[in-house]
């Protein structure tokens, strides 16, 4: 009996593969758009612009506050109120776009505050600029600091990309609720899904892993 | 929009928001609960010096670690009728959140045990403290302090993963909005309405997280 819907499901591997490029697609757009948007939001919330940095920090408490299931859903049907149409897709990415910013803001912010002030102090002192402090001075060490968590940040938010399933985009995770309704298999087919998320997920966090031991080792020495 | 938004609508369901706020916060307290029990359990079979135990543990940990809660959900969901477990949505969406929070409740939990430097242990050992007085006056305080805001985070993210049981139907605070959005065409009303119950619980939980790094400090000062 389960040899048929192992046969069945292994015909339909290639519909899995198609969402298992959506889930990359979706993700890996979010994560370099967040990326950048994060970084440039963390700087500024660590810098002394007050307005900037209380508007970063309450839109961060906002977003981090709320299920991402819930802010999809927002940005999904009530922009069309304000005559805005998105399709599921840009909508997906600009959702999780927004999620991975305000996760990585703070941890840039974090890994900034984390330089000791001398640093800072001595970079000004050497008549460089606030772009060459942060270029050559500040951020090179920030990264450290930043970069175990970040990885690990990008994990979390390959995960959470299966949410935007929600509003129709056929990502791995709506493709297995799809296939279940053909091959009524639970078992069999989220453990495929589960076997593709984890063979993203996995690498990525014994890679987050790696960098903490390495990384947190260099910092101590 | 907004000469639009319809707070009487928003009046006229808050009782049926009133109690999906009740369902959101028994089903995250369950899961809470029930994260704490097999997050403790996983943690002693993690840390044994056992392979038979230690690696279904280390298995389950990394297996939950690696996947979405959504696939987990869906995986209980429509996996255990399959297997001819009848179980009621309820039952499926607290044991989602349990088992899912559970493998990150043991690894704060063992992250909190191995931050206790041995020499405290060795230190209560010479001074003469039996093994309940050891864990009672000096490794619990501490792991206890040590833990309590990475738990709190936990219970964060929990609240907020509660959420996605409104995909399997289960009425809580998302669903409340879905059902205001289906009902009445008023997706900004519904969806925003949900999204400030949810800030309540989470500015309550943060609220909760800054006292307790406070007291955290104290206990490692005073």
């Amino acid at each position: 009996m389960w040899g048929v819907y192992l046969e069945q499901l292994l015909q339909s591997l290639p519909f899995f593969l198609q969402g298992l490029w959506m889930t990359i697609a979706v993700s890996g757009l979010s994560l370099m758009a967040g990326t950048a948007v994060g970084f440039l939001w963390g700087i500024l919330r660590s810098s002394r612009r007050r307005v900037a940095k209380a508007l970063i920090g309450a839109w961060v408490d906002v977003i981090r506050g709320t299920p991402f299931l819930v802010q999809i859903f927002v940005l999904f049907f009530i922009l069309p109120e304000f005559g805005v149409h998105l399709e599921a897709f840009p909508a997906a990415v600009l959702a999780l776009s927004n999620l991975a910013a305000c996760f990585i803001c703070e941890i840039v912010s974090a890994g900034i505050e984390s330089v000791p002030h001398g640093q800072r102090e001595a970079a000004v002192a050497s008549g460089l600029n606030g772009y060459q402090q942060l270029r050559h001075v500040i951020l090179p060490q920030a990264l450290r600091v930043m970069l175990p968590p970040l990885v690990g940040q990008y994990v979390l938010l390959i995960k959470d990309s299966s949410v935007v399933s929600a509003i129709g985009v056929v990502d791995v995770t709506r493709v297995g609720w799809l296939t279940v309704q053909r091959i009524p298999q639970g078992i069999l087919v989220f453990g495929l899904v589960g076997l593709l998320y984890f063979a993203i997920c996995y690498p990525l966090i014994q890679l987050s892993n790696a960098l903490e031991k390495r990384l947190g080792r260099s910092a101590r020495r | 929009m907004l000469e639009t938004f319809n707070i009487r609508v928003i009046l006229e369901y808050l009782p049926l928001y009133g109690s999906c706020l009740l369902a959101t916060l028994w089903l995250s307290g369950a899961g809470l609960a029930g994260s704490l029990g097999v997050g403790c359990v996983a943690c002693a079979l993690r840390t044994s010096r056992f392979r038979m135990l230690s690696l279904p543990a280390a298995a389950y940990i990394e297996s939950i670690r690696s996947t979405p809660l959504l696939a987990q959900l869906y995986f209980l969901y429509f996996g255990l009728p399959s297997l001819g477990v009848p179980v009621s949505e309820t039952t499926v969406g607290i044991l989602a959140l349990t088992l899912n929070s559970g493998a990150y409740m043991a690894e704060i939990i063992r992250g909190g045990i191995q931050s206790i430097a041995p020499g405290q242990i060795e230190a209560a050992i010479s001074s003469g403290l039996s093994y309940l007085q050891r864990m009672r006056a000096v490794v619990l305080p501490q792991a206890i302090g040590i833990t309590l805001p990475p738990m709190l985070g936990q219970a964060i993210v929990l609240v907020k993963d509660s959420a996605l049981l409104s995909l399997i139907s289960l009425m809580e605070l998302t669903r409340a909005g879905q059902i205001l959005t289906s009902e009445r065409f008023m997706p900004a009303e519904g969806f925003l309405t949900s999204a400030v119950f949810y800030l309540m619980i989470y500015s309550a939980l943060k609220t909760l997280t800054v006292w307790s790094r406070k007291r955290l400090i104290y206990l490692h000062t005073g």
